[in-house]
């Protein structure tokens, strides 16, 4: 099964950069999900987005940030694992080393 | 937390702990089949205290520290065990972190043993090494619960009658050993691709086990070249798994598969697999050269853009190192697309009094593919009813009845 991690947070609002110590957490965490098999791409989130939207046919395009939605930020990794609660898991780990904050597991079809 | 939600944790937690787990305890205890005891007994102590306590914080450490002081209970209420105790003692001061690698690679080499017939290497690797519980690996092989709980306690009962050392074998004796270990994982792989949509999950979940595995020896043993050749072979067959399978569960061969249902990720890594072993040198391994030519295919755009000459040299390569009749069948599909049906025939034609090929019939099934191609149609369909016959694949032989229906009205294509 594969599981979509990332994290959601308030674009509009500038966070604090993170420390060495925890870019080095992050780091050697990655490398943990690498040498355990399960992780099978991930990257970093770009801080500037746009909304691209249909309205009856019309097409709107809007540059974020936005206010009203909690946005994708800081980074996503694909997972491939037994169950859903074996990605739960890996994203308490995660969630562990970088604190405060909202972690999304979702199941990935087909892709 | 509800009682079942920290179940499933702790079950998540046992999924990713455990062969590290059994790993450490293997080296200490020396005996993998004690070492999975008393996993098992940190698990039962996991299943009683946590949903009171809640998970911990370190799941792992605490599964270890409380295995370690069950080995030591144990111990001592074990005599003919004392002498082993101050060993034991040493072992348990080595720095962890380290360790764990070193242990689950040594853990591999153990399970994998050529003292263990291949089908007891399958179960205990899957047991210890996946995770898998008894009834998962009976289902995913079609087999009773019974019969795989025997080949894991006689498995484990080998290796401690014949104290096989907990080592990573060095020298000669490593390529036989490492072999052992890529066949297993490549038989894994091999049981869950043949298993088509809609069969039980457990049993297509099997390559992703395999992958797993792979992905981890190949973090374990990174200088091995065949180890990343298996990965990048396994990667890029993954990748065509959606697309083997038509709306209706029919088998669709390699050429008529939709190119834009293989998927792109598996077939990136999987180039990028191959790359590492062709780049740490040397000649081309058979699991090398076989994603080699997985490759000529997942880097061709359309089936008549395959770079057939290439995909011919390079099963070439493969008969000289594993020379074999299923390979210079292989050969020949290659040669006929690339030189020709006429080619092509010829080589099978020269294969059919083989005694290995005699009940296998993907070999009748070829040649009735290079008939048909001639025009030759009254064989073509006599060979794809023979193969018809023989196939053990029900939607394998819907396919080739179809290809004899046309036959017999004189169509080349299937």
């Amino acid at each position: 099964m594969r599981f979509l991690l990332y994290t959601t947070g308030d674009n509009t609002q500038p966070s604090a950069p993170p420390t060495p110590q925890m870019i080095e957490e992050v780091g050697k965490f990655t490398d943990e999900t690498k040498r355990a098999g399960i992780l099978l791409a991930t990257g970093g989130l770009g801080p500037s987005t746009t909304r691209v939207r249909n309205t009856g046919g019309k097409l709107a395009v809007t540059d974020g940030p936005f206010t009203e939605t909690k946005e994708l930020i800081g980074g996503f990794a694909l997972i491939e694992v037994k169950s859903r609660e074996e990605a739960i898991e890996w994203a308490k780990r995660f969630r562990k080393i970088v604190g405060d904050g909202d972690s999304i597991v979702q199941e990935v079809f087909g892709g | 937390m509800t009682d079942l939600e920290t179940q499933r944790a702790i079950d998540a937690v046992w999924r990713i702990e455990s062969p590290k787990l059994i790993a450490g305890l293997t080296r200490i205890v020396r005996d993998v089949g004690l070492a999975q005891d008393l996993a098992q007994d940190a698990l039962v102590a996991a299943l009683e205290q946590w949903p009171e306590s809640g998970v911990p914080a370190k799941p792992g450490a605490w599964l270890m520290a409380t295995a370690k002081h069950r080995a030591i209970d144990r111990l001592r209420r074990d005599e003919r065990l004392e002498r082993k105790h101050q060993e034991i003692g040493r072992e348990m001061e080595v720095q962890e972190g380290q360790q764990e690698g070193d242990d689950l690679l040594r853990l591999m080499f153990i399970s994998c043993h050529p003292i263990l017939a291949p089908e007891a290497r399958v179960a205990l690797t899957l047991r210890l090494l996946a995770s898998l519980t008894t009834e998962e690996i009976a289902r995913a092989f079609l087999v009773p619960v019974s019969t795989i709980a025997q080949r894991i306690v006689r498995a484990k009962r080998t290796l401690t009658e014949a104290r096989v050392p907990f080592e990573v074998p060095s020298g000669p004796e490593l390529d036989e050993r490492l072999s052992s270990v890529l066949q297993v994982i490549y038989l894994v792989f091999n049981e869950g691709y043949s298993a088509t949509a809609g069969d039980d999950l457990i049993r297509s979940g099997l390559c992703e086990d395999a992958l797993r595995l792979g992905r981890v020896l190949a973090g374990l043993a990174p200088k091995e070249p065949e180890v990343h050749g298996l990965v990048a072979l396994m990667e890029i067959q993954a990748s065509r798994s959606r697309a083997r399978v038509g709306p209706s569960g029919e088998m669709i061969l390699l050429l008529d598969q939709d190119r834009g249902r293989w998927d792109q990720l598996l077939i990136r890594r999987g180039l990028a697999a191959l790359e590492r072993a062709e780049q740490l040198g040397g000649a081309l391994g058979p699991y090398t050269l076989q994603a080699a030519i997985a490759a000529c295919h997942a880097r061709a755009r359309t089936a008549t853009a395959t770079d057939w000459a290439r995909i011919v040299a390079l099963y070439d390569a493969l008969a000289e190192l594993t020379p074999s009749a299923v390979v210079e069948l292989n050969r020949a599909v290659a040669v006929g697309m690339a030189f020709g049906p006429a080619a092509g025939l010829e080589l099978v034609d020269a294969l059919i009094s083989e005694p290995s090929l005699k009940t296998y019939h993907f070999l009748p099934s070829v040649r009735g593919d290079l008939l048909a191609k001639l025009g030759r149609h009254d064989e073509a369909r006599l060979e794809f009813q023979r193969a018809a016959a023989l196939t053990q694949n029900a939607r394998e032989r819907e396919l080739l009845l179809d290809r004899a229906a046309a036959s017999s009205r004189g169509e080349t294509a299937s």
